[in-house]
């Protein structure tokens, strides 16, 4: 996809023949429609008629304009009749899921919207909608492929009752929040959702996204997608540090998060900057009992991609070291233009019993999969 | 670590109003009426980004026994002068005449600021050297501002905030960007915000905790908009100070930005070599605070990774409190660095220092 695929130097063993777990898998319609049988006839005739708002300036098309067709996908990933990649799950084995021998692929649906969506009501209807679809239409039929529960968080009863709906159904592995929602998440009125998820033994998947109507910077709104896709690492670090602050870990003790598509390498520095400054305001968070770094070791997990690529690329390995090996977990993001290869994402030997962890096993304790 | 060696550069030191009160001599005929008729000179324009007595904002040894911190030349000379044995300081007056959302207030509050701390700072002692306070929401008004004060060499940096109404890098900024290349002065981008916008992109957070760990996301939001947007193209003499930034953030924003660039360069063609170069050229950050790791052999790593001696400038970040005592430095720092912070990075980085 860009010049610096010209210049990889593959690893000689193949880190792809490990079975790994993909912890970021994009599934897609062929149409909007196709969530219609699983919403009401009130819900298919809003969408037909007034549609989705959300909070942004365009009906079908993201802020910023993506490198290449269908809003930023791979190339290749099209399927011959011309319906959207990642629609057609042939293709999905193919290229992804026995391409690499994977062990379990989660899927993070990036449509329907409904964490989005500002009418409420039809936001959750969404959301249960995309998950039936999830679950019927890909786990049923592919059961490496796991389902996120979608779910609203401006809508909180909504929210718990599909939480606690999917509970116990082995097809659902986690509950997925855009964090970019209309307040930090750590922020007390989310807390009854992020309880719920604890409640009901879900980890929560923070997948970059979400229109918050806030600008991508807090300096405003930038020009260029060279700009809103760097931004990314910047809501993450928002949303650890909202998580943390608030006291949400020492409130539910047992919530587990794994932050996706957002990069990892700008954790050790936030986690410095945070233990250092705490020291001196703490008298302000008088709730926290442990040093930020310390809940960041305890609840945080970061998933791979897109793959940090230092100049020296061995210092990726530090970066690794000093997040903590036992917290990464690799993913893809197929099938979208920037997704990593597990081959050739990774420009340097990793140890063999970090590798297990970073491909595999990290991601099978996270989730409780054998 | 204390400072080795006297006659050190400290680029970021922070005269306050004691109110705005003081203003109104500086201020011309027409507006000192006006502040006077709507009785402006009681409210307080500081800049609710930085509360001016929260700890880490006052270091309690700095706090004079009235007053605010930062308020009192002969103590800020006694303990940010003399006792860092410093050469030169530059003051970096933090206030809202920035945020004032009226262009005309906020640039006759701006100038007013300006010939305030020429008069009872600079005037006062040598060593002293400042910042111009613009109105960043007119980049019309903050070009006549920076003419008018750049005939006076003590005026050595332009200041502006991190976050304000428009990203950094966007044209309609760059008459300003043109008229500090112009006269030699860099643009000293502090770390703060006029919140026009939330201070992150998911909202408000609740803590100021929060707010002041964002400020570094703040900026690498500036360095994605000033580089993005091609400022150091149009302007390539031009120089940037991230004030209050922390530093240990950039390796990895180097490697972010980087990667970002090689994927969707063609969106940005004017660009000639990669976001971390342009940065190594035209970027330099204040110490204070450096948020270090906790080991020394990662300090050395990251400095290995942002791979650039020039970058680094000394600060004290007078009153604020990072550190204790006379340990201004971080520790861990190789001697050729350290000398290279302390004096030679600056002097460049200011030509006016050196004439």
């Amino acid at each position: 996809m860009n010049v610096t695929v010209l210049d990889r130097q593959p690893d000689a063993d193949k880190q792809s023949q490990l079975g790994f777990v993909d912890c970021d898998v994009h599934p897609y319609t062929k149409s909007p429609a196709d969530l219609d049988p699983f919403l009401s006839e009130r819900w298919r005739e809003h969408r037909r008629t007034v549609g989705a708002r959300t909070r942004s300036p365009f009906i079908g098309a993201p802020n910023y304009p993506r490198m290449s067709p269908g809003t930023g996908m791979r190339m290749d990933a099209w399927p011959e009749d011309g319906s959207h990649p990642g629609s057609d799950l042939e293709l999905m084995r193919a290229q992804l899921l026995d391409a690499f021998g994977v062990a379990y692929g989660m899927m993070m649906p990036l449509l329907g919207r409904g964490g989005d969506e500002r009418n409420v009501e039809f936001g959750a209807a969404l959301c249960a909608a995309a998950n039936e679809w999830q679950a019927t239409q890909w786990c049923d039929r592919e059961p490496r492929l796991k389902a996120s529960i979608q779910v609203t968080t401006e809508y909180t009863e909504a929210a718990i009752k599909e939480i606690e709906k999917r509970a116990g159904d082995r097809r659902f592995t986690q509950v997925m929040i855009p964090p970019r929602g209309l307040e930090p998440l750590g922020r007390r009125r989310y807390w009854p959702i992020l309880e719920a998820c604890a409640a009901n033994g879900f980890p929560i998947a923070l997948h970059l996204g979400g229109t918050s109507g806030h600008p991508s910077t807090g300096g405003g709104w930038p020009s260029f997608y060279h700009e809103e896709h760097p931004s990314y690492p910047q809501s993450k670090e928002a949303l650890v540090t909202s998580l943390v602050i608030e006291g949400v870990f020492e409130h539910i003790p047992n919530l587990r998060v794994v932050l996706v598509e957002g990069g990892f390498a700008w954790l050790p520095s936030l986690t410095w900057r945070l233990d250092k400054h705490y020291k001196r305001l703490r008298a302000e968070v008088p709730h926290l009992k442990k040093l930020p770094s310390e809940y960041i070791r305890e609840h945080i997990w970061v998933s791979t991609q897109p793959i940090e690529e230092p100049e020296r690329p061995q210092d990726l390995l530090a970066t690794f070291e000093w997040i903590g090996w036992d917290r990464i977990m690799f993913s893809t993001d197929y099938p979208h233009w920037d997704q990593d290869d597990p081959r050739y994402a990774i420009k340097v030997p990793i140890p063999e019993v970090e590798k297990q962890k970073l491909f595999r096993g990290n991601a099978l304790a996270f989730y409780g999969l054998d | 670590m204390a400072i080795p060696a006297p006659g050190a550069i400290d680029c970021d030191i922070h005269p306050a109003l004691p109110g705005t009160h003081v203003l109104v001599p500086y201020l011309d005929e027409y507006w000192r009426a006006h502040v006077l008729m709507r009785g402006l000179e009681h409210d307080n324009y500081g800049l609710a980004a930085v509360p001016a007595n929260a700890p880490i904002n006052v270091r309690p040894d700095w706090k004079p026994a009235t007053g605010g911190a930062g308020t009192d030349p002969d103590l800020l000379r006694q303990q940010a002068l003399d006792g860092f044995d410093t050469r030169f300081a530059i003051c970096n007056v933090l206030h809202g005449a920035q945020a004032i959302f009226s262009e005309d207030l906020s640039a006759a509050f701006c100038r007013a600021i300006n010939d305030w701390v020429a008069a009872e700072y600079l005037d006062r002692d040598p060593r002293l050297r400042a910042s111009i306070v613009v109105p960043m929401h007119s980049a019309d008004l903050a070009a006549r501002e920076i003419e008018r004060k750049a005939e006076d060499n003590r005026f050595v940096q332009v200041l502006v905030l991190a976050m304000g109404e428009l990203p950094l890098g966007r044209r309609q900024h760059w008459p300003i960007y043109r008229a500090a290349e112009r006269y030699d002065l860099p643009i000293g981008i502090h770390a703060g915000s006029s919140f026009r916008h939330p201070p992150t992109n998911l909202g408000w957070p609740s803590y100021y905790l929060e707010d002041y760990v964002a400020w570094s996301t703040g900026f690498a939001g500036v360095l994605n908009s000033l580089i993005s947007e091609g400022v150091f193209v149009e302007f390539p003499r031009l120089k940037v100070v991230l004030m209050e930034s922390g530093v240990t953030w950039l390796p990895a924003w180097m490697w972010r930005a980087n990667k970002t660039w090689r994927g969707i360069r063609a969106e940005v063609p004017w660009l000639e070599k990669s976001p971390a170069d342009y940065a190594r050229e035209h970027v330099r950050l204040t110490v204070q605070p450096f948020d270090s790791p906790p080991r020394a052999d990662q300090l050395q790593r990251l400095l290995e990774e942002i791979d650039c001696d020039d970058m680094l400038l000394f600060a004290t970040d007078y009153p604020h409190w990072h550190y204790d005592g006379a340990d201004a430095l971080p520790d861990g720092l190789p001697a050729g660095l350290m000398r290279k912070i302390l004096v030679d990075n600056a002097l460049k980085t200011y030509p006016r220092l050196s004439s």
